[in-house]
């Protein structure tokens, strides 16, 4: 053991242990994505520290997660900062609402990567509303100039009145009979995954304590068929 | 110009967060870097996604912020942030969970590691989308990434967590 490690440790890295991390989150290419799993099937200290990746990649998401969101005040002074620009003419405040459409549809999500192509579609087309809505509303400055500064931020979403949220990794060997049943179990939907073989779950319809929280978590992690499970705000 | 912040902003201030580690200045960077992006928009070309585009300005911007702040006690506070073994039994008892550990550790890393890590695990940025954020080339991505990776296992090992890895 000793041994391997330092062997390990003494190597350069080679191209497939460098492509670990990215095969996690699921951003390869179909050609690398490949020969990883081809590496993996048959090396067993690749997998193991491709294991280590796994809790490094739950790790640093439940870490950003944990960090809130901002409050009101920036949004608030960039708005302000907005207003207090030179005044654009016409061509330029088109050619702007052209580029906020161009924005949109240039958004490629990860979070929507794994969903059916509709999701990106409807978001396109609520993207192009939007820009549209942009251009036709603005009569002689930005949009921004009729922020109400009284409007609750919507930096919030993740307040504590949220239901319970969880990163979870099934075992490999778990069945969709078993998942299903435990998701029943727990009142559980999946929201987002499965990204790196992990599925954000919610609990329920109503906001815990941290201590029912953490229970929840120890209780889902006891399960057979759960390798990890994780809260996030 | 609200749709792209609502959708971005979160993001962005965590990153920047992440680099500063000061809620204030993470928060007026914000303001900063759509500010940048409302002035700039008939810059944006659409080859990358625009979350890549707000990340690097937010970085380039962050690393500023730094350097007017000048703060040397960063280095002092990693180096901290892993506790020496005259700690207290609560303080003991924390460590042995492991997700809490790795919380602390991903926490200890230098910027430039924490800065690698955050782009690829949280962010889910690829190679070339990270090499172009921070401006070098993709082999330097991958191996950057490898060393914050094991420098990530040494911090945990002296924090008493064995993962078999390296």
């Amino acid at each position: 053991m000793m041994a391997t490690s330092k062997k390990i440790l003494e190597q350069e890295p080679s191209d497939i242990e460098l492509l670990l991390p990215w095969h996690a989150t699921g951003t390869l290419n179909a050609r690398d994505a490949r020969r990883v799993d081809e590496a993996l099937s048959c090396d067993p200290e690749l997998a193991k520290q491709y294991a280590a990746i796994q809790e490094e990649y739950a790790g640093t998401i439940h870490l950003n997660e944990s960090l809130g969101a901002p409050s009101a005040r920036a949004m608030q002074k960039l708005f302000a900062a907005i207003d207090g620009e030179p005044a654009r003419h016409g061509s330029l405040r088109l050619s702007l609402s052209t580029r906020i459409v161009g924005f949109f549809a240039s958004l490629s999500p990860r979070t929507l990567a794994w969903s059916a192509s509709l999701g990106a579609l409807a978001l396109l087309l609520q993207a192009g509303l939007i820009g549209a809505v942009l251009v036709k509303n603005q009569p002689a400055s930005f949009q921004t100039a009729s922020l109400s500064m009284n409007e609750p931020p919507i930096t919030r979403a993740l307040g504590p009145e949220a239901p319970p949220r969880a990163l979870v990794r099934f075992a490999p060997e778990a069945r969709v009979a078993e998942i299903t049943a435990l998701l029943d179990l727990y009142q559980g939907s999946i929201v987002d995954g499965a990204k790196g073989g992990l599925f954000r779950l919610q609990f329920g319809n109503k906001a815990m304590t941290k201590d029912e929280v953490a229970a929840l978590m120890s209780k889902l992690q006891s399960e057979k068929i759960v390798s990890l499970a994780v809260a996030t705000p | 110009m609200q749709v792209l912040y609502g959708r971005h902003h979160v993001r962005v201030f965590r990153f920047g967060l992440r680099l500063v580690r000061d809620e204030q200045i993470a928060e007026d960077l914000i303001s900063e870097v759509f500010l940048d992006v409302w002035r700039q928009a008939g810059k944006f070309e659409g080859r990358s996604a625009v979350s890549t585009w707000l990340l690097a300005i937010t970085r380039f911007k962050a690393l500023s912020a730094l350097r007017r702040r000048k703060d040397v006690e960063l280095d002092d506070e990693a180096a901290n942030a892993i506790e020496d073994k005259s700690d207290d039994p609560e303080v003991a008892v924390q460590k042995k969970d492991t997700s809490e550990a790795l919380r602390r550790c991903l926490t200890a890393l230098s910027p430039d590691h924490r800065e690698i890590v955050d782009l690829v695990y949280y962010h889910e940025k690829s190679v070339e989308e990270v090499a172009e954020i921070v401006g070098i080339p993709e082999n330097t991505v991958k191996t950057r990434l490898f060393y914050a990776r094991k420098k990530l296992a040494e911090l945990l090992k002296a924090a008493g967590v064995e993962r078999g890895w390296p």
